[in-house]
């Protein structure tokens, strides 16, 4: 059976990280994250898989030596909370530009500015909707669970890697403090440099054998019509992202009348409130998109047949909450509700709040 | 088996390792566990407190509304917990240094004197153990060995050698957990 | 006289690089970008190293590096290079890594990632073309422009008051534990690019015996936002240039 653990979720990361397969992690320390790479420097990966951990100068810096080490082809991950992310944000639209693999964490903090260091989902439009300049998407998974939060890390470089495309998990100071149990997957083996340029020398920077012409990788290129032609191929690469990858879960959504929308740590006090409305009768009903780019718009649209009304549950002014009503496209009343600043609601709160607004 | 419980004190009074220890013993028990901290400038010399939450099934929400139990070891967690305790419910709490004590008459509440003890006998490191054993006596939801190993996994090999006295201390705790009426 | 009675095999001096590409280059007549580019490509071939050498290209006019020397090449957000170079490096510590950047992308926006580059000691190369205003944007100050120095944003000249002080960068980094080799040189003449070739020679040797962080200033001409002829460029560089920003090692060791 595999080892049982409890740990935080930031731990998780750095944890599911080595085990992975991870060649280089490159952080900044802001809370409410730091754990991750304090837990990669006492884990001192480099002694056992190889992985690369360094502690940059800046979140700038971090997010460039992702750049440099996924044009070398390699799995290579950071993590941060919501500022460090918004500078991050040019080295991601670079990244997208030049069509590159990688693995963000986003352990959100309420803002805007400084901020707190309480949780909060207000980076849901950044992330989702691009933060950085130009016309790009990343993959953007939400774990609601510590388990997640260490799943998510093997599942983000699966994705970054077969579409070549940054992939962010978008967790929150809730998710990355809170302890739960962890179940160890197996370990996945780093690659090794033959490897690695078997697989991706046709594109990456591993050294230029002598049969094939340097590699160049930049997201420069200053024709207008060969600029379209990328964003045009960036374009499809999303809509094929859209058909394929859409991951979600329901709760008690079967016989549901009214659904709420909630993802990651909302979600898991949407399921509480699911609890207590069908103790009272009420058929109440949970959507979790795991996915938030892309965003399970079809399952949402199939269930419309059934719903009276929609609530979208966020830890925001309702940013997510646009997405939902995109969806719905006006065919059942959709609602919203939600905190800011760090305080977070309780399952009671929001079923009240529910009820409130659908006058029940 | 489903548990909502929240621990509250000074920051340094040991309430996060006390609920890390139940819940890895939670874990030890095949339970479905959350540990949930109160973070940020309240770890730094002010209040803490720590939600812990052990059921047999999935855990939903680990933002509580109300809890089953509440285990108070200061005057302003007092104040903050001892109304969110569900009817029936219980409270458990350290008397030293409390001057409004609980008036509820819908729960159960107990005392445990773990800072006396715990200083009389020379055992003030152990003083969140006690409290623990004072909890586990009304709440006997672990066994023993799986509360040891939750222990051992808690603590950094380093400290293993603590084990013993820790163990000591929760048995104190046992005993000397009174019924406040 | 037609081209192809100059192309021919006794007239050759001495060959181009093969590790330079047919790409012709996008600098003007008279910058000194080419003739590094030229030494750099006959360093890789002399060292045998064209499957080994990453590099990393700038923001700036050197951003089309790329395309005119044969190897693997990723091309840096403004400022970044020493970032991707650092990860490049310690992902690959076998393979040579080298990072190519102006006055502006390496002393200006990018100054905390080559001074925490030099600062850590990464087994990297630093190729920094000093020519003390912004090329590719059309000749704005740099944070290496001199003092009286007109520029198309210091109009009147660069004053002291209004702009601070040119930045001696390469004098930092020599500062710096990380750094093994700091120097500084130009290729305005043919001594003075026999210099540089044996400087970047050594750099990429260092590199090899990791021993840290190997840094080349080189100071260049940028007859065109200068608004020069090349020769007088030259001239003007040597003049001016030169005794603010004087030629030679700084560090080895």
């Amino acid at each position: 059976m595999a080892e049982k653990l409890l740990k935080k979720g930031n731990e998780a990361i750095a944890l599911a990280a080595i085990r992975y397969g991870a060649d280089g992690y490159f952080g900044y320390p802001i809370t409410p994250q730091s754990e991750v790479m304090e837990t990669l420097m006492e884990e001192m990966p480099w002694e056992t898989t190889g992985m690369v951990v360094l502690q940059a100068e800046s979140e700038t810096s971090s997010i460039n030596m992702l750049y440099g080490g996924a044009c070398c082809g390699k799995k290579v991950m950071t993590s941060s909370s919501s500022p460090g992310i918004s500078l991050m944000c040019e080295g991601i639209s670079y990244m997208a530009g030049a069509e590159l693999p990688c693995l963000l964490v986003n352990v959100i903090r309420g803002g805007p500015g400084l901020g707190t260091i309480q949780p909060a989902q207000g980076d849901y439009f950044q992330a989702v909707k691009g933060g950085g300049h130009g016309d790009y998407r990343i993959i953007v998974l939400a774990p609601a669970s510590v388990q997640e939060m260490y799943d998510f890390v093997g599942l983000g470089f699966e994705l970054a890697f077969k579409y070549r495309i940054p992939t962010m998990i978008l967790s929150d100071g809730a998710i990355g403090q809170m302890m739960e149990k962890v179940e160890l997957r197996d370990s996945v083996r780093r690659l090794t440099d033959q490897e690695i340029a078997e697989k991706y020398g046709h594109w990456a920077t591993v050294g230029k054998p002598a049969n094939r012409k340097g590699n160049i990788i930049s997201s420069l290129s200053l024709a207008a019509s060969e600029m379209e032609a990328i964003n045009l191929r960036l374009q499809e690469k999303y809509r094929t992202i859209e058909k394929n990858e859409i991951r979600y879960e329901k709760t008690m959504c079967e016989d549901a009348e009214y659904l709420l929308v909630a993802f990651g740590s909302s979600s898991r006090i949407c399921e509480g409130t699911v609890e207590i409305a069908r103790e009272k009768g009420i058929r109440l009903g949970l959507l979790r998109p795991i996915t938030l780019f892309p965003y399970p718009t079809p399952v949402i649209q199939e269930m419309l047949p059934q719903l009276k009304g929609i609530m979208s549950v966020e830890l925001n002014s309702g940013q997510m909450v646009e997405d939902v009503r995109l969806a719905v496209n006006g065919a059942v009343p959709v609602e919203f509700y939600g905190r800011m600043g760090g305080s977070i609601f309780s399952p009671e709160e929001v079923l009240k709040a529910f009820a409130e607004k659908f006058n029940l | 088996m489903k548990e909502e419980l929240i621990i509250a004190g000074f920051g340094g009074q040991g309430v996060l390792s006390m609920g890390k220890i139940l819940a890895y013993s939670g874990i030890m028990q095949n339970k479905e566990v959350t540990w949930m901290p109160s973070y940020g400038p309240e770890m730094r010399g002010g209040t803490a407190n720590v939600t812990v939450i052990i059921s047999d099934k999935r855990i939903s929400s680990p933002i509580l509304q109300w809890c089953d139990t509440a285990i108070v070891l200061n005057q302003q967690s007092m104040d903050k917990f001892e109304p969110i305790i569900r009817k029936g419910g219980l409270l458990l709490y350290d008397p030293n240094g409390i001057s409004r004590h609980p008036t509820r008459k819908d729960i159960k509440i107990y005392s445990i004197a773990a800072t006396d003890l715990a200083n009389r006998m020379e055992m003030s490191r152990t003083f969140n153990m006690m409290v623990l054993g004072a909890y586990l006596k009304l709440k006997p939801i672990l066994d023993k060995e799986n509360v040891l190993q939750g222990l051992k996994k808690s603590l950094p090999e380093r400290h293993h050698h603590l084990i013993p006295l820790n163990e000591k201390a929760i048995e104190v705790g046992k005993e000397h957990v009174k019924e406040v009426v | 006289m037609d081209i192809n009675e100059i192309i021919k095999p006794e007239n050759l001096v001495y060959p181009k690089s093969k590790v330079l590409t047919d790409t012709v280059m996008h600098y003007c007549p008279g910058c000194s970008h080419g003739v590094v580019h030229k030494l750099l490509a006959e360093v890789i071939e002399e060292m045998d190293i064209q499957d080994r050498t990453i590099g990393i290209s700038p923001v700036g006019c050197a951003v089309f590096a790329y395309n005119y020397l044969d190897i693997d090449w990723q091309q840096a957000a403004h400022g970044r290079a020493p970032a991707l170079a650092t990860a490049t490096k310690r992902l690959y510590p076998d393979k040579y890594v080298f990072a190519y950047q102006g006055d502006g992308d390496l002393a200006s926006i990018g100054t905390a990632e080559i001074i925490h580059a030099c600062n850590r000691g990464e087994n990297i190369v630093v190729i920094f073309i000093n020519n003390a205003i912004y090329g590719m944007t059309g000749g704005q100050m740099a944070p290496t422009t001199l003092i009286g120095m007109k520029t198309s944003t210091t109009p009147y000249g660069r004053k002291a008051e209004l702009n601070g002080y040119p930045l001696k960068i390469t004098e930092l980094v020599a500062q710096l534990e990380g750094t093994c080799y700091v120097t500084r040189q130009a290729v305005e003449n043919p001594a003075n690019v026999r210099k540089t070739k044996k400087a970047i020679r050594k750099a990429f040797e260092n590199s090899a015996q990791k021993k840290g962080t190997s840094f080349i200033e080189i100071v260049a001409a940028c007859n065109s936002n200068w608004k020069m002829p090349p020769v007088e460029a030259n001239k003007w560089m040597e003049d001016n240039m030169f005794p603010f920003y004087p030629l030679g090692d700084i560090k080895d060791r």
